[in-house]
């Protein structure tokens, strides 16, 4: 969703794991997941870091 | 006589008949003849035009697979030989729209052929398609389902025979910003005074400038170093604690909640839940950290990636939301937010 996101001005956007699991992917194990979240919100600071 | 025009039909899961939002994840197919409101497609195209087929994919496999669903669609599509694409009516439902938005501007472009959507003008795919491709405005509910799919017949056989296509009013299709040059019998000067005189009487006149409708806001200047950020965690998914004690709606929102978590470390599910008619919650509810990331940001807080996390979630359930209120939801929160000290954001969108 990330067109939507611009479309609206919010140029600050990542693509997340997924609609109906933002921040998860309910594939993966636990501890795999718990993973993916970190790295996808560490992205997320990273961008909040950045200019646009 | 006109030869019969080939029409295919674009539908999401649910117009399909293949399920609601918990099959929002199936993939693209493709069905000989109309299916659902394909029908009464078939029937306002009359001897004119003939629903060879319904092609439709899951809102969320779409949105998440856009490239590869547009290829395999527009490859089904293709093997019909077509001339027309009709796609929707989507109403309000913004990840539909968007979809509708994106296969008729794909069928422009790789297959040359004429193109019609249908949505709600304050649909996101409105504001994101309307300039490149026709889009029918059908209102925000399915209650004009038959009048809309007659308006994008009528477009689409027009568009299809190359005949000269009408203003936005007339045909009943959102404006695409194109300007046209035509004779008008007063000069502008006539034509503004004579607006301001109706205005001043009170009665009905038509601006020849249409107001952009998203205000557009400037970006925040970057954080620059985390160490003395204070970052708050939003949600548009419709996060609340057991027992939505604000009573935020799935739909249509109207309000947001504000959710302590100062002594929270994770969202166990027994204690959260997601409130929202536009996705299935199965997933979140089952370990709500996947639509707030609570756990890992506590733990990046405790390990000095940043200062501080802010002490509330603030959540509003996204779907079908009016431009206005959500306008209104959004301010708010910053307000709150910036009055707290919060320096960043990050928003979890469904």
């Amino acid at each position: 969703m990330i067109p939507v996101a611009k479309e609206v001005g919010s140029l600050r956007a990542i693509a997340s794991g997924g609609i109906v699991s933002p921040t998860g992917n309910p594939e993966l194990p636990q501890e795999k997941e718990k993973q993916f979240r970190r790295e996808l919100v560490l992205r997320a600071l990273k961008t909040l870091q950045q200019e646009v | 006589m006109n030869k019969k025009i080939r029409v295919v039909h674009y539908l999401n899961q649910f117009f399909a008949q293949i399920g609601a939002e918990e099959k929002g994840d199936a993939g693209p197919g493709v069905k000989e003849g109309p299916i659902g409101p394909g029908r009464a497609l078939q029937q306002a195209l009359g001897e004119n035009g003939k629903v060879v087929a319904s092609i439709f994919c899951g809102d969320n496999y779409f949105a998440e697979n856009q490239d590869e669903a547009i290829d395999v669609l527009l490859r089904f599509a293709a093997e019909r030989k077509p001339d027309l694409l009709i796609a929707g009516p989507a109403f309000e439902s913004g990840r539909y729209g968007v979809a509708c938005g994106a296969i008729c501007q794909a069928a422009q472009q790789k297959l040359r052929i004429a193109a019609v959507a249908g949505m709600d003008e304050d649909n996101v795919g409105a504001g994101l398609h309307r300039k490149s491709i026709y889009i029918v405005n059908s209102g925000p509910t399915i209650a004009r389902m038959v009048p809309t799919l007659q308006r994008m017949a009528t477009l689409g056989l027009k568009l299809a025979q190359n005949q000269p296509i009408g203003k936005p009013d007339e045909e009943g299709y959102l404006s695409r910003g194109v300007k046209r040059n035509e004779f008008a019998a007063k000069p502008p000067a006539e034509r503004a005074v004579d607006m301001l005189l109706a205005k001043l009487r009170g009665d009905e006149f038509k601006s020849e400038i249409a107001p952009p409708k998203f205000a557009g806001s400037k970006p925040a200047a970057p954080l620059g170093d985390l160490s003395r950020a204070v970052i708050a965690l939003v949600t548009d998914g419709g996060l609340v604690p057991e027992g939505n004690p604000d009573k935020i709606e799935p739909g249509r929102p109207t309000r947001f909640t504000t959710i302590p978590i100062a002594d929270v470390n994770t969202l166990d599910a027994d204690k959260y839940d997601a409130v929202h008619s536009g996705y299935d919650t199965a997933f979140t509810n089952q370990d709500p950290n996947r639509l707030v990331p609570l756990d890992v940001m506590r733990e990046l807080e405790h390990e000095g990636k940043f200062a501080k996390l802010h002490e509330f979630v603030h959540s509003t359930g996204g779907a079908h939301a009016a431009v206005d209120n959500a306008t209104r939801i959004g301010q708010e929160i910053a307000q709150r937010l910036k009055t707290a000290g919060v320096t960043g954001v990050i928003l979890t969108s469904t």
